[in-house]
């Protein structure tokens, strides 16, 4: 597994593109928003935490139907079910490479883009750490979206379609995290029922995007 | 003689044929008789005056949109269990029925809620997990549509609706933690004394009922539709072989 996470990762670094799209998307976002809504220090601190989470959802969407696809395409995905790991298991290595390719350079990212939008200070710790804890349940949610429309020609809308409604409880929890602390309050409760969700994704979901592999591979 | 038994197609048809017309038939006298009723000849609220009567259309398809999700994910689980195909085409055809009492719901709830709450919309809990639901009902839907393979496309959205299960509840908790509510508590239980006046509670169950046999109808007749289809595609299938 540690094996298959490394070539992930390797062919990620090393094929272009992907890697920093995410990143630049992220980046992007930060910088269009307060073009569209004004300059207002006031304003953007009240829309900032919103929007760094949205950003993150939409960056991570980005480069999930590479997840399974490219796999798919040069026939590896069968040697891989066919291998002595567990579809499951290489499901969550995969998903474990995307997280470190897509989800964990957004984390490092965000704090700079939340000076952007004028974060409150108090609210930059639990910006990081929110976002640390909850987009690994992105791109776990995101690889089962991507094991669902593996067979597809076009599944790169049908899996936004999927995958974002499946979001909306890290959304709404990681979002709230950094609202109540920006706002000076304590946000322990949504951190912990966060964690919660991506602990719960992180347990069930391979195991339901092995299956779908499984039937898309018959 | 078990349940079992309409699992196949052809038992299937039979039965769903001659009950059919029954089905419709009550459909039709509930509606009819619940919804005059209900319009007609129930007094205005004292507050909220004639808009009151919007709850014989609101509530029973409100119940009837969760409901037909429930029935998805148990005809699901029963194809990936026993793969009758009669049952995993009765999910797909209760999803749209499910997504049209989720619209019907969310309009008529914005035409009640622009004179009474002031508003067409508001992000509160009830309103944003329906909201959600009604999404989950289109990915359903269209993760369908997209598979040409009818085995694959029965076994991933069977999936999905399991899956998708799980985060509907977890989406309703969030949302409720995420926010305040202004839809009023629940109108309906089962263990209160009295739930509303009588003089709108027996309309209204007249009401739920007929939306309940609304949806049996439905999603009979389009079953059937479906089962039909499949036969349909087989023998056009067989016709290329030969």
């Amino acid at each position: 597994m540690i094996a298959l996470v490394g070539r992930d990762l390797r062919l990620a670094l090393r094929s272009g593109g992907g890697f920093g799209l995410g990143l630049a998307f992220y980046l992007l976002v930060a910088v269009l928003v307060p073009l569209g809504v004004g300059p207002a220090p006031a304003t953007l601190a009240a829309i900032a935490p919103g929007i760094l989470w949205v950003g993150a959802l939409l960056a991570c969407l980005l480069s999930l139907d590479r997840l399974f696809a490219l796999d798919a395409e040069d026939g590896s995905l069968d040697l891989l079910a066919t291998a002595p790991i567990p579809l499951e298991g290489v499901v969550a290595a995969k998903a474990l490479a995307h997280w470190l390719t897509s989800g964990l350079p957004l984390v490092l990212a965000a704090p700079v883009l939340g000076l952007l939008l004028h974060l409150p200070p108090p609210g930059y710790g639990p910006l990081v750490l929110s976002l640390l804890v909850g987009t690994p349940a992105l791109s776990v949610i995101g690889a089962f979206g991507a094991a669902l429309t593996v067979g597809l020609k076009r599944g790169g809308l049908l899996l936004s379609l999927l995958v974002l409604p499946l979001y909306v409880p890290t959304l709404i929890f990681g979002a709230e995290i950094v609202k109540r602390a920006a706002a000076g309050l304590d946000s322990a409760a949504p951190m912990l029922l966060l964690a919660g969700t991506t602990a719960g994704a992180a347990a069930i979901l391979p195991f339901a995007a092995a299956a779908a592999i499984r039937i898309n591979l018959r | 003689m078990s349940i079992w038994e309409y699992a196949n197609p052809k038992k299937f048809m039979q039965a769903s044929e001659a009950v059919l017309p029954w089905l419709a038939a009550l459909t039709a006298v509930s509606l009819v008789v619940g919804l005059i009723w209900g319009f007609f000849f129930t007094p205005d609220d004292f507050r909220q005056g004639s808009t009151v009567k919007i709850i014989y259309v609101h509530v029973p398809s409100a119940m009837m949109a969760i409901n037909a999700w429930i029935m998805m994910l148990a005809a699901s689980l029963i194809w990936l269990v026993r793969r009758h195909h009669v049952s995993v085409l009765a999910a797909k055809a209760a999803a749209p029925v499910g997504l049209t009492f989720v619209l019907i719901a969310l309009v008529t709830g914005a035409l009640w809620g622009q004179p009474m709450w002031g508003t067409w919309w508001a992000w509160e809990p009830r309103l944003t997990s329906f909201l959600i639901l009604g999404l989950f009902y289109l990915g359903y839907i269209a993760l369908w549509s997209a598979i040409e393979d009818p085995d694959t496309a029965a076994d991933l959205t069977s999936v999905l609706c399991l899956v998708g299960s799980v985060f509907a509840v977890l989406s309703r908790y969030a949302v409720n933690f995420w926010s305040q509510g202004l839809h009023q508590g629940a109108s309906l239980s089962l263990d209160a004394e009295e739930n509303v006046a009588d003089v709108f509670w027996y309309p209204l169950l007249v009401c739920i009922g007929g939306f309940v046999l609304l949806f049996l109808t439905l999603v009979l007749l389009r079953t059937r539709t479906e089962v039909r289809m499949r036969r349909l595609l087989a023998l056009l299938a067989r016709e290329r072989m030969a």
